[in-house]
C-alpha cells in the first residue's frame, strides 16, 4: 500500500513527554491515514495512554507537532480536541448511570432553542445513530439496564454525535464476549468504510492481526517497529512488545491431579448458576469459560462466600462446609482473586502492606497488635518469590503497574496458605511479559499440591493453561473438556454459544 | 504507565501527615504578638518584689498595707510583712475597701505617725485615698506579656478543647470508614443530663458521695455508648446511610435529653464533682491528661493494631475489605459505639465543667468536632486519616475560638472566621500535597 502520496489524517511528528521521574514518550511518529484502522500496541507502561490522551487533549506534549489534514493543530485541552474532530473512547465508560442514553449522548451539547431541550430531535438523531451501529437500543433506557457491551455502543455514539474524523479506541473488547466482539469489529469496519481513521489500542493480538491494517508497536516511550498487517504475525509482534524471544506463550506442564479436594453439587442462586456440579482436585488448574453473563463470576462468589447460594451443598475435602462470608471461605483455605482488581481485589489508595496484611491480620498479630517486623519480612519475602516490582511496601497499591498489582493479590492470598484458589479473569489489563509470569506462578502452585480453578474469557489463555476444561452457559454447565490442549477454540465456542 | 518511583523521606512524610501543626504554632504566635498587654505580679511574689523596693529606702519608714480582700492579696500583705527591713515599720494592714484605708491613714495622721509609704496593689492604687494621699506610694511592677499565654487562659481553652479532642477520637474512626456521625452534640446533652438527673434523683442531689458521682458519670458514659450501638447498627445491618442515621439520631437524641431534664438546667449537683473537669493533677488540669491518655490509646489502636487496619480498609474499600476476611458489619458497629461512648464522656467533663446539666449542651458540637477531624487532615471520602493529625485540628478549632474571644470579637463575626478559617485549613492541605492545579482551577470557568 502507497500511501505515502496522500496527505495523512493525522500526522503526529516527534512527540516527546516527561512526567516527574519518567520519560513518557520520546521522539513518537505516528501518521494515521483517512479510512485506515491502525493499531497502537505495546506492553503496560509502553506509552500508549499517554499517546491517547495527548490526542485528547488532557496531555501537552513537551516537544513535537501534529497536523490534522495538513494544518498544524495545537490540542490544549479536550474541548479543543473534540472540535477537531477527535473522539476518544477510553477504557473506563464516562457514562452517567442513571441518565437516559439520549441525556447521555447530547450531554454537554444538549440542542436547544431558548433554553429547553429538543429532545424530540435528540430522540431522532438517537435512533439513527443506533441504526447505523446496528444496534437496537432505545432512546429513553437508563443506561444503568444495559449491558457492558451496549454502554460500549453508546460510548462510541456518543463520539460519532459531534463531526468526527479520527476515532480512538483504548482496550474497547476488555469486557467483551467473542460475539459482542464481532459486533463491534462491524462497527469499526462500517466507520472505516465512511472514511474516519480509526486508532486501535488493544492487548488482543488476534484480534489485531483480523482487523487492522497497520500496526504501530511502542515500548519504554518509542516507537519499536511499524507492521503492515499483511506482513507479520503473532510472534513478530510479541517479540516487538516484549523486546526479546519468546519460546512459549503458554507455559505448561501437564500435572497428575491428586485427591478431589473441593465438590460442588447441584449450587444454585437466583436464574445466573443454575445446577451447577463439578470437583477439583489438589494439583490440577480446572479452567471455566463461557460468554459474558453466563454465571462464571457468579459461580466464582459463591465458592468463595461472596453471596450464599438459594441451594446446592459444597464438599471440602469430603465434609459439608457452609461458607456465610468470605472470611468462612478464607478460613477453610478458599481464596477469591476477583476479577475487578480496583474495586474488589486491591485498596488502591493504601500501600502495600496493608494490602497484604489484610487478610492475614491474624496471623501477623498477637492479642490483636500487628506484628510490624514479622509483617515486613512476609512480604519482603512473597515480593521476592513472586518478583514484584516496587520501592518500598510503603508505596501506595495504586501506582503499582497492572500486573504487579496482581501478583500482589496473589501474594496476599499466598501468605495465607489457602489450598484451593479461584482466579476471575487473572490476566485481564496485562500485558505480555506479566501474563507469561502469572501462568508459570500458577503452574508452580499447583505443583506444590494447590487446586487452582482459573475462570477467563480468553480462550487461548483458557486452553492453553488448563488441565480441564468447563464451559458454562446461561448459568448451567454445558460441556466440558478434558485434554484442553487438543480442543479448538471453535469447539469451546460451540458449548458456550449455543 | 510506570509510575516515578515516590520514595518520601521521614521529613516530608511528617510534613505531609502533620503539616498542621505549623499552622498551630503560626496561629499560637500571632495570637500571643496580638494580645500582648500589661500584666500585674498578684500574691506572694508580688508582696515580695514591693518589700524590696520599699527596702531600698535607706531612711526608716511608716507603711501601710492597703489591699482589696482577696486570697492573693492576703499572700501579698503577709509577704510583704514578713520580708520587711526591720528599720521600717508596718502601721497598718487594711483588707477592705476605700473607706476602711481613709479611716487608717487619719487614725495614723492623728496618733503621730503618718503613713510615709503606701504598699498596694493594682487595684487598691486607684482608690480615691490612696491616690489622693501625699504618701509614697508603692505598687508591683507591671510587665508586658500575652493574655493568650497567661495560665489561666491556658486553662481555658484546655477545657473547651478536652471535650471537642476527645469527641474527636470516635469522629475521626467514624471518618476514616467513609462514615459521619452528626449526633455527637446532641449525645453531649443526653450524657450530661442523664449524669445530672442520676445525681439528683438516685445519689441525694448535692449530698451525693463519689460512689454514686462514678455511678451517675459511667451511667451517661454507657447510655451514649448504647445508642452508638443502635446508630451502628442501623447503620450497618439496614444498610442506611450515615448521614441520615445520625442526622435523625441528632434530632431524636436531644428531644429525649429535653424530656429527660424536663427542659430544666439540674443545678442539684455537689462540688466534688469539679474534679473531673476543674481538677489538677501535677499541676495540670485532669480531663486534659485524660484527653492525652485517650489520644495514646488511640493512636496505638489505630496504628498497630489489626482493629486499626480493618477500620482503615473498611474505608478504603469496604467490598476489598469484606472479600479479604474483614467483617465489614462488626467495624462498623465498633466505630459508632466507640463515637458514642466518646461523645458521652464529653457530656460528662461538660457537666462536671459546668456543674450543670440542661439539654441545650453541646448544640452545634457536632459541627466543630467534624471541622476538627477535617482540618486535622482525615478525608471525608474515607480510608484516610491520623489520629494526631485529629488532636491538631482540635487544638487549632480551639485556639481560634479561643484568640477570637480574647479579641472582644462578637458572635457573628466568630462565625465568618471560623467558617473561613476551615475552608482555608482544608484549601491548604490539598495545595501541600500538589493536588490543586493552576490548570484546574481555570477549567472551572472554561468549561
Amino acid at each position: 500500500m502507497s500511501k505515502t502520496n496522500i496527505t495523512p489524517l493525522l500526522r503526529m511528528s516527534n512527540i516527546s513527554k516527561s512526567f516527574p521521574g519518567i520519560q513518557a514518550l520520546t521522539d513518537v511518529s505516528v501518521n494515521l491515514f483517512a479510512g485506515e484502522v491502525l493499531a497502537i500496541i505495546g506492553e503496560n507502561g509502553a506509552g500508549k495512554s499517554t499517546l491517547i490522551k495527548t490526542l485528547g487533549g488532557a496531555n501537552q506534549p513537551d516537544q513535537g507537532h501534529m497536523e490534522i489534514e495538513g494544518n498544524p493543530v495545537r490540542l490544549t485541552c479536550p474541548l479543543v480536541s473534540q472540535q477537531h474532530g477527535i473522539g476518544i473512547i477510553y477504557q473506563e465508560f464516562n457514562l452517567i448511570p442513571f441518565l437516559t442514553v439520549r441525556e447521555n449522548l447530547f450531554l454537554g451539547r444538549a440542542s436547544h432553542s431558548f433554553g429547553l431541550i429538543r429532545s424530540q430531535d435528540e430522540r431522532k438523531t438517537t435512533r439513527e445513530l443506533f441504526d447505523r451501529l446496528g444496534a437496537d437500543i432505545h432512546p429513553d433506557t437508563p443506561v444503568a439496564a444495559l449491558s457492558i457491551a451496549e454502554q460500549q455502543l453508546v460510548e462510541i455514539a456518543k463520539v460519532l454525535v459531534t463531526d468526527v474524523k479520527i476515532v480512538v479506541m483504548d482496550e474497547p473488547t476488555a469486557t467483551l464476549t467473542p460475539r459482542e466482539v464481532q459486533r463491534l469489529h462491524d462497527v469499526v469496519r462500517e466507520l472505516k468504510s465512511r472514511g474516519i481513521g480509526i486508532i486501535y489500542v488493544s492487548h488482543r493480538l488476534n484480534e489485531i492481526l483480523e482487523l487492522t491494517d497497520r500496526v504501530v508497536v511502542l515500548r519504554d516511550g518509542k516507537v519499536v517497529g511499524q507492521r503492515n498487517i499483511h506482513s507479520t504475525n503473532r510472534r513478530d509482534l510479541i517479540e516487538l512488545m516484549v523486546g526479546r524471544p519468546i519460546e512459549d506463550e503458554f507455559p505448561k506442564q501437564p500435572q497428575v491431579p491428586g485427591s478431589t479436594l473441593l465438590s460442588v453439587e447441584r449450587l444454585n442462586w437466583s436464574d445466573r448458576v443454575v445446577d451447577v456440579s463439578f470437583t477439583v482436585a489438589a494439583g490440577e488448574i480446572l479452567g471455566i469459560t463461557g460468554l459474558m453473563g453466563a454465571g462464571r463470576t457468579e459461580l466464582a462468589h459463591l465458592l468463595a462466600g461472596a453471596v450464599p447460594p438459594d441451594s446446592g451443598r459444597l464438599l471440602l475435602d469430603g465434609q459439608e462446609v457452609r461458607f456465610h462470608s468470605p472470611r468462612d471461605a478464607i478460613r477453610a483455605g478458599v481464596c477469591l482473586l476477583t476479577e475487578d482488581r480496583k474495586n474488589q481485589g486491591l485498596i488502591t489508595d493504601q500501600t502495600i502492606q496493608q494490602n497484604f496484611s489484610l487478610p492475614n491480620l491474624d496471623r501477623l498479630s498477637r492479642y490483636g497488635i500487628v506484628k510490624t517486623g514479622t509483617e515486613r519480612l512476609s512480604l519482603a519475602h512473597y515480593a521476592e518469590t513472586l518478583q514484584i516490582k516496587m520501592v518500598s511496601g510503603s508505596q501506595l497499591a495504586g501506582q503499582l503497574s497492572g500486573g504487579n498489582q496482581q501478583k500482589l493479590v496473589l501474594a496476599k492470598w499466598l501468605q495465607r496458605r489457602c489450598r484451593l484458589i479461584i482466579v476471575d479473569e487473572p490476566t485481564r489489563g496485562i500485558d505480555v511479559g506479566a501474563k507469561y509470569e502469572i501462568y508459570k506462578l500458577l503452574n508452580e502452585l499447583v505443583e506444590q499440591g494447590m487446586a487452582i480453578i482459573m475462570i477467563s474469557s480468553e480462550l487461548p489463555e483458557v486452553l492453553g493453561i488448563s488441565d480441564r476444561v468447563l464451559v458454562m452457559q446461561q448459568g448451567r454447565i454445558t460441556g466440558e473438556i478434558t485434554d484442553p490442549r487438543r480442543a479448538t477454540q471453535q469447539q469451546v465456542m460451540e458449548l458456550a454459544a449455543g | 504507565m510506570k509510575q516515578p518511583s515516590k520514595h518520601i523521606s521521614n521529613w516530608r512524610q511528617f510534613v505531609n501527615d502533620y503539616g498542621m501543626i505549623f499552622v498551630l504554632l503560626f496561629l499560637m504566635i500571632i495570637l500571643s504578638m496580638v494580645t500582648v498587654d500589661h500584666q500585674q505580679l498578684v500574691g506572694a511574689a508580688a508582696g515580695r518584689e514591693v518589700a524590696q523596693s520599699i527596702n531600698r529606702i535607706e531612711s526608716p519608714r511608716n507603711v501601710l498595707i492597703a489591699t482589696p480582700q482577696g486570697k492573693l492579696d492576703v499572700e501579698f500583705a503577709q509577704s510583704i510583712e514578713q520580708e520587711l527591713a526591720k528599720r521600717h515599720s508596718v502601721i497598718a494592714v487594711v483588707q477592705s475597701g476605700p473607706r476602711q484605708v481613709s479611716l487608717a491613714l487619719k487614725q495614723a495622721t492623728v496618733s503621730g505617725h503618718p503613713a510615709d509609704v503606701i504598699a498596694c496593689t493594682a487595684a487598691s492604687a486607684k482608690w480615691d485615698p490612696v491616690a489622693e494621699s501625699s504618701a509614697q506610694k508603692i505598687k508591683p511592677a507591671s510587665y508586658r506579656w500575652p493574655n493568650f499565654l497567661m495560665p489561666d487562659n491556658l486553662v481555658t481553652i484546655a477545657q473547651r478543647i478536652t471535650i471537642i479532642a476527645i469527641i474527636a477520637i470516635g469522629m475521626t474512626m467514624v471518618i476514616i470508614t467513609a462514615g459521619i456521625d452528626l449526633s455527637v452534640g446532641s449525645l453531649i446533652a443526653l450524657s450530661a443530663v442523664v449524669t445530672g438527673v442520676m445525681i439528683r434523683d438516685c445519689f441525694g442531689g448535692k449530698e451525693a458521695d463519689l460512689f454514686g458521682l462514678w455511678c451517675s458519670g459511667l451511667a451517661g458514659i454507657l447510655v451514649c455508648a448504647l445508642v452508638g450501638l443502635f446508630t451502628g447498627l442501623l447503620i450497618a445491618a439496614f444498610r442506611l446511610p450515615p448521614f441520615i442515621v445520625t442526622l435523625a439520631m441528632m434530632l431524636l437524641i436531644r428531644g429525649i435529653a429535653n424530656v429527660l431534664s424536663d427542659q430544666r438546667t439540674i443545678h442539684e449537683i455537689p462540688v466534688s464533682f469539679d474534679m473531673l473537669g476543674k481538677g489538677y493533677l501535677f499541676g495540670v488540669p485532669i480531663s486534659v491528661w485524660l484527653m492525652f491518655s485517650l489520644y495514646a490509646i488511640a493512636y496505638f489502636v489505630m496504628s498497630r493494631t489489626t482493629l486499626g487496619r480493618q477500620i482503615y480498609a473498611v474505608g478504603g474499600n469496604e467490598e476489598a475489605a469484606r472479600l479479604s476476611g474483614v467483617r465489614v458489619k462488626r467495624i462498623l458497629l465498633i466505630v459508632y459505639t466507640v463515637c458514642g461512648l466518646l461523645a458521652g464522656l464529653g457530656g460528662v467533663i461538660v457537666c462536671s465543667q459546668l456543674r450543670s446539666a440542661k439539654a441545650s449542651y453541646g448544640m452545634m458540637d457536632e459541627l466543630t468536632v467534624i471541622a476538627a477531624v477535617v482540618v486535622g487532615g482525615t478525608s471525608l471520602m474515607g480510608g484516610q486519616g491520623k489520629i494526631l493529625g485529629t488532636l491538631i485540628g482540635a487544638f487549632i478549632i480551639g485556639v481560634i475560638q479561643n484568640g477570637m474571644n480574647l479579641v472582644h470579637m462578637d458572635d457573628k463575626t466568630q462565625m465568618i472566621v471560623l467558617g473561613s478559617v476551615i475552608v482555608l485549613a482544608v484549601l491548604l492541605d490539598r495545595i501541600k500535597k500538589g493536588e490543586v492545579s493552576w490548570k484546574e482551577i481555570r477549567s472551572v470557568f472554561n468549561n
